[in-house]
């Protein structure tokens, strides 16, 4: 059979076929809360028929590009579309003269132009965009457009742009909110007691951590589908359409109600997709030529086309007593927030409040700043602020143990946090702070056996099949680290998310179906709704409706927030919906509702004996709720000094969750190589929802960790990214991940929905210190910057 | 850009000679790289997965005659006991997916330093099968790269095979990359020892403009192994000769800092790699091989 | 150009393919066909492997003109009508699936590893599937998935293809 190309598609317009969260469940996904329920969408995504935003398709659409800035600063002369309209195919080119609203967009500043408008402030910077026939076309037409730039010196390094003789990134100022100057987009302190407070032992260092990238698999990527209303339709990955919408529809300068967006399949997130990549640009090309408009970046264009985790400048001063116990602690954090402001002011206030690890210290002096330069703008990613300091404060902590001659595990435990504690800002840790017993439970995990140096496999060498060392220049270390991080948005943010559950007769069964605009980007959320409605509404069948803004916003899927607040939306919406069912069977059946439940499709009584069937209740009826959960308010540190002399005081974080590792390394030291032996950790989660799904989420977010620590770094020089792609931005493979053994602690937080405490974050932060101590274990070197290179290992 | 097809190897040195910017293309795990990323746009492509003589390899006289398309995985799976360093560096190409495309062809034509395959190749004296219609004639894999990314091939001219001579010693190869699969050399090194003519060959890779030999550590071991009467007596390397061996390869690098490593690590880790294979291969030849 | 090549065991054609195309792209935008992943199109990360004429390569590194008159299989022909394919279902059961853009590559980095190798070991398992980058995983429980197959098909008494 010989099939028309284009006719495998269909002639009509195509929108995804397996939309994300549309899928019932095929493999046995019947559970509830507590059960390790198998993804809904799992079929789908093994089989290929799981529609990702790069997979969407139509008939008669284009092709977006974007002409991005090679240089790093530089004024724009002039712009010559003309030679790019001339080509055949080419059928827009756009430039910001053409944005018909905001000409600016941000997630919390509006600094950043849709188009670049007479400068661009870095490499990557996206001037120009072209609709076209086929990629290929679009791409020959981006290399026509002329633009005449005056090259100017970017300000790329963090140091020097503090300066005042620096020049500005932004000549004008973006934002009156918080306290800057220069080029400091934000600056806060964080300072409680005394810190010259005498301490017997003061040991101080200076760290350095990277630019981490991402690194999701999936390309940013969608379509835009202009609609007769005037509007737009725009299939999207993204971890919060909500937040899109504002944007987008702000740039296009059309109300919201018009720029309707739907959750397409989504590569991975991680941080990544939190602010906007090609959304403006897609619907802008849509609406200028009246057509579908599929954009796709390349994994090159990746690496200009989202935010990254900021690179970090850390100083560390710590005093402890003779026994170990912390006197006093001052750090100074510097952030390179890049070209434009991202979620900077929130990282950086995260890395400020998370300064001190763990830890009780009852003078502490905390300055974080994050920068404006010419780099590449810097954002959310998991860990968002704790990750960096994390690698500074459990590098002091093993400094202070060497210092102090006291075992590093037990000096942790001595510092140790519970429930009670303070927070550098004040704030009372309530609920359960386990970090003694995590930190007691990686240490006591039984070790793995010494390397067979009889029997080598390179496999399972530093250095792996490359063939480095047969035992040669091997040294075992061992490294603990421990961190923990606030789940949801702080700081006085309306963190919400909402819930829309329907229960109906479907076939006879009952269903439920739930909607939200949440982001499914690959952590499960999908399955956790559908085991709440379960466990809420006593019914097998449970219909995601596809994540779009015909609901309320969800808020992100990001700070490990999306459990507890759409979890907690699910769960109200059900709650309300159970209300009325019950309700109705007293009504219709005269059922009494004190105590009855919904359980195994039937209305129950407080003994869970059945009273009348659901089904039954229900007939032709539909009820649906919809609710908000708001979760409990947090307030902005005090930027003003109390009558102590503290500030950056207040309870501006909703929830802290921890987690601890142990790393066993085999390190070449001659080499510089390494291979992980085995990882080791443990995090309480307060309630395990989804056990399947905790322990990957703690793996993977481990493994990013371990990135970091080894191989991961976008290098810039004077501003320019050297090192676009996977060939030289490596993220670990399977050869290079060890075996992961998890503790899952479940010790409820009694404030939170099912007791549950978020899940995805504290794995990234810990992992990456407990690395870095195993390799000092093992090299004796005192590597204070991530990502370790093999010539900090050999000295070389 | 167009897109020519060979049915055989005459077809092929046919199309090349008439169209010489035509660029060859079999495995494609450079070449697309540069196309998909809009690095380069050749106005053609000489296809050559359909000139069924270059994915065949033979064995005469002491020579395996690679066919310039022998994927990587078949060199490992079908002929590592003849050609032992190149099969060692050969399992360090990319992935397994990489290795099912990839060629000596390509690493030739491409011409990289850090061209995994091309250090054994060097050290045991390989030999490059280039032809045209002109005729064909043979290149020392030593003298075949002029300079990164740069080779002696002229524009009509299509490399045919590589003549590797059966292995008479022990081979070994090592490569430093920052992660232990799938990754691009931050430099690599690879010995052969020649019991029967009393060679040593080596080669340093990604250190340099080019693949570069270690003509100072290869004579120095040499001597010491000929002086010594080390080849007879099989005895242990005294540890200052296995020093010395690695400072001379070491020295004959020429690397530069670049965003894989820098220049004084990639001396210090190709000093290191020298002497480990040499350990390696000296403690297989005490132990009986060659 | 135009191309003709056998996909899932059906010959189908594509109309004005621009010679540097990949075979990736062709399968994705021009046959309907897109399974098979596009997360770097440089040969780093495996998202796209598929089998050309029985051999597992990246997609995204083979010029579509190169597959003209040749057999290519993918990721939608593995689930027959009897169900999913013993891989694609140990995937799903482990837990190895989560974003799942790197799942349809290593459905197919693990059935030609267990097709040369029924029983590997983990450092087999390991070095058959480094060229599949996952960023979500951690890689674990691809690891069990990967077990998990290969004991069902053992146990199946299924004939590696």
């Amino acid at each position: 059979m010989t099939a028309k190309s284009t006719a495998a598609r269909g002639s009509t317009p195509t929108l995804p076929t397996h939309r994300p969260g549309a899928d019932r469940g095929t493999t046995p996904a019947a559970g509830r809360i507590g059960d390790s329920v198998l993804r809904p969408d799992g079929v789908p995504k093994v089989t290929g028929d799981f529609a990702y935003s790069s997979d969407l398709w139509m008939d008669d659409m284009l092709w977006g590009a974007t002409l991005r800035s090679p240089h790093p600063r530089a004024r724009i002369r002039s712009v010559n579309i003309g030679p790019a309209l001339a080509l055949a195919g080419v059928t827009a080119v756009l430039t910001h003269e053409d944005v018909p609203g905001a000409k600016t967009y941000g997630l919390e500043i509006a600094d950043q132009p849709v188009l670049a408008i007479d400068q661009v402030r870095y490499a990557g910077e996206a001037v120009a965009i072209v609709a076209a026939d086929h990629p290929e076309t679009a791409r020959r037409a981006v290399a026509l457009i002329e633009v005449d730039y005056e090259v100017l010196e970017p300000i790329s390094d963090m140091r020097a742009a503090m300066t005042e003789a620096s020049p500005l990134v932004h000549e004008e100022p973006t934002q009156d909110e918080y306290p800057g100057g220069g080029n400091i987009l934000r600056k806060l302190r964080i300072q409680r007691g005394d810190v010259t407070a005498i301490a017997d032992v003061t040991v101080t260092g200076e760290y350095e951590v990277g630019m981490q990238d991402q690194a999701f698999l999936g390309p940013e990527s969608g379509l835009a589908v202009p609609t007769e209303d005037g509007g737009v339709d725009l299939f999207i990955a993204t971890q919060w359409l909500h937040v899109d919408q504002r944007q987008v529809a702000s740039a296009l300068g059309l109300p919201p109600e018009k720029v309707r967006l739907s959750l397409a399949g989504v590569g991975g997130a991680f941080g990544a997709r939190e602010d906007v990549s090609m959304q403006i640009h897609a619907c802008l090309l849509a609406l200028h030529t009246g057509r579908p408009v599929k954009m796709v970046y390349s994994r090159e264009e990746s690496f200009y086309g989202h935010v990254h985790r900021h690179p970090a400048l850390m100083r560390f001063e710590h005093g402890a007593t003779y026994d170990g116990k912390l006197v006093f602690i001052k750090a100074d954090i510097v952030l390179d927030g890049g070209a434009y402001a991202s979620s900077s002011p929130a990282v950086v206030s995260n890395a400020a409040s998370f300064a001190v690890g763990p830890y009780e210290c009852d003078n502490v002096q905390l300055d974080g700043y994050v920068l404006y330069t010419n780099n590449p703008p810097c954002g959310a990613m998991r860990g968002f602020g704790a990750v960096q300091v994390c690698f500074g404060h459990e590098s002091q902590m093993d400094k202070l143990a060497i210092a102090l001659g006291i075992d590093p595990v037990e000096l942790r435990i001595r510092n140790a946090m519970r429930e009670g504690s303070l927070m550098p800002t004040g704030q009372v840790i309530e609920g359960a702070a386990p970090v003694e017993q995590i930190l007691r439970l990686v240490r006591d995990a039984p070790l793995p056996p010494d390397a067979d140096l009889n029997d080598v496999d390179v496999r399972l060498m530093p250095g792996g099949v490359a063939n480095t060392t047969h035992g040669e220049g091997v040294k075992r270390g061992i490294g603990y680290a421990v961190g923990f991080k606030n789940v949801g948005f702080s700081e006085g943010f309306d963190d919400y998310s909402t819930a829309r559950v329907r229960l109906q007769l479907v076939g006879g069964e009952v269903s439920a179906t739930v909607h939200t605009a949440a982001a499914e980007v690959g952590q499960g959320l999908v399955t956790v709704m559908a085991q709440i409605a379960r466990s809420e509404l006593g019914v097998d069948q449970v219909i995601n409706h596809p994540a779009d803004t015909t609901v309320g916003s969800a808020g992100s899927t990001s700070a490990s927030r999306q459990t507890y607040c759409t979890g907690g939306a699910v769960k109200l919406a059900c709650e309300a919906v159970r209300e009325k069912v019950l309700a109705m069977a007293a009504r219709k059946l005269g059922v009494p509702v004190d105590g009855a439940a919904l359980d195994r499709g039937d209305v129950v009584d407080a003994e869970g004996r059945p009273l009348a069937a659901l089904a039954a209740v229900l007939g032709d009826d539909v009820i649906e709720e919809t609710r908000e959960f708001h979760h409990r308010p947090t307030v902005p540190l005090t930027r003003v000094a109390g009558a102590n002399g503290a500030i950056g005081q207040g309870d501006a974080h909703l929830q802290f969750a921890f987690a601890a590792h142990r790393v066993v390394a085999d390190v070449d030291v001659d080499l510089g190589l390494v291979r992980l032996v085995e990882v080791t950790t443990a995090q309480d989660v307060g309630k395990a929802l989804n056990p399947l799904s905790v322990v990957g989420q703690i793996q993977g977010g481990t493994t990013q960790g371990i990135g970091l620590a080894l191989m991961e770094e976008i290098q810039l020089r004077d501003g320019l990214i050297r090192n676009p792609s996977f060939t030289d931005y490596l993220i670990p493979t399977i050869l290079d991940t060890p075996p992961m053994q998890v503790h899952v602690l479940e010790l409820g937080d009694p404030l939170a929905p099912y007791g549950l405490r978020g899940v995805g974050e504290p794995p990234t932060i810990s992992s990456t210190p407990a690395v870095v101590s195993a390799l000092r274990a093992a090299s004796g070197r005192p590597l204070t910057r991530v990502p370790v290179q093999p010539e900090h290992i050999t000295g070389t | 850009m167009d897109f020519l097809y060979a049915g055989s190897w005459d077809e092929a040195l046919a199309a090349k000679a008439e169209r010489p910017p035509a660029v060859p293309i079999s495995g494609g795990t450079d070449l697309m790289v540069e196309l998909n990323f809009d690095r380069r746009r050749p106005e053609a492509l000489l296809d050559l997965n359909g000139v069924a003589e270059l994915r065949e390899w033979e064995q005469t006289d002491g020579v395996v005659r690679i066919g310039a398309a022998v994927p990587f995985t078949r060199i490992i799976g079908e002929i590592a006991s003849l050609v032992p360093g190149l099969a060692i560096a050969s399992r360090t190409v990319g992935s397994p997916q990489i290795r099912n495309r990839g060629t000596l062809g390509g690493q030739l034509g491409t011409a990289s330093p850090a061209g995994d395959a091309l250090p054994p190749l060097v050290s045991v004296d390989a030999l490059v099968e280039v032809a045209s219609v002109r005729g064909a004639r043979t290149v020392a894999v030593g003298e075949f790269f002029t300079g990164p990314k740069r080779n002696v091939l002229e524009p009509d001219e299509l490399i045919r095979a590589v003549r590797v001579p059966v292995a008479d010693g022990p081979q070994q190869f090592a490569k430093v990359g920052t992660r232990n699969a799938m990754v691009i050399s931050v430099c690599g090194f690879a010995l052969s020892l020649h019991p029967s003519t009393g060679r040593v060959g080596t080669c340093i890779g990604s250190a340099g403009p080019t693949v570069l030999r270690a003509l100072e550590a290869e004579q120095l071991l040499e001597a010491e192994l000929a002086d010594g009467g080390l080849w007879e007596s099989r005895a242990a390397l005294p540890q200052p000769l296995m020093l010395r061996f690695g400072e001379l390869a070491s020295q004959a690098a020429k690397p530069i800092d670049d965003v894989r490593g820098t220049a004084n690590y990639r001396r210090h880790a190709v000093a290191v790699m020298a002497r480990r294979t040499l350990g390696w291969a000296w403690q297989d030849y005490q132990g009986g091989r060659g | 150009m135009r191309i003709t090549f056998e996909v899932n065991g059906t010959t189908q054609s594509a109309d004005d393919v621009w010679p540097g195309e990949s075979l990736l792209y062709v399968l994705r935008e021009r046959l309907g066909l897109p399974g098979t992943k596009n997360a770097c199109e440089q040969g780093e990360c495996g998202s796209c492997s598929i089998y050309l004429d029985g051999t597992l390569v990246c997609a995204c590194l083979v010029a579509a003109p190169q597959a003209h008159g040749r057999e290519v299989r993918t990721v939608e022909s593995f689930a027959g009508a009897d169900g999913l394919d013993p891989v694609q279902q140990a995937f799903i059961d482990c837990g190895a699936v989560q974003c799942g853009f790197c799942t349809p590559g290593l459905i197919l980095a693990t059935d030609d590893l267990l097709a040369r190798n029924p029983q590997p070991a983990d450092a087999e398992i390991r070095e058959a599937l480094a060229g599949n980058l996952c960023r979500c995983t951690g890689y674990e429980k691809i690891l069990d998935a990967v077990r998990l197959a290969s004991a069902r098909r053992v146990a199946g008494g299924d004939e590696p293809s």
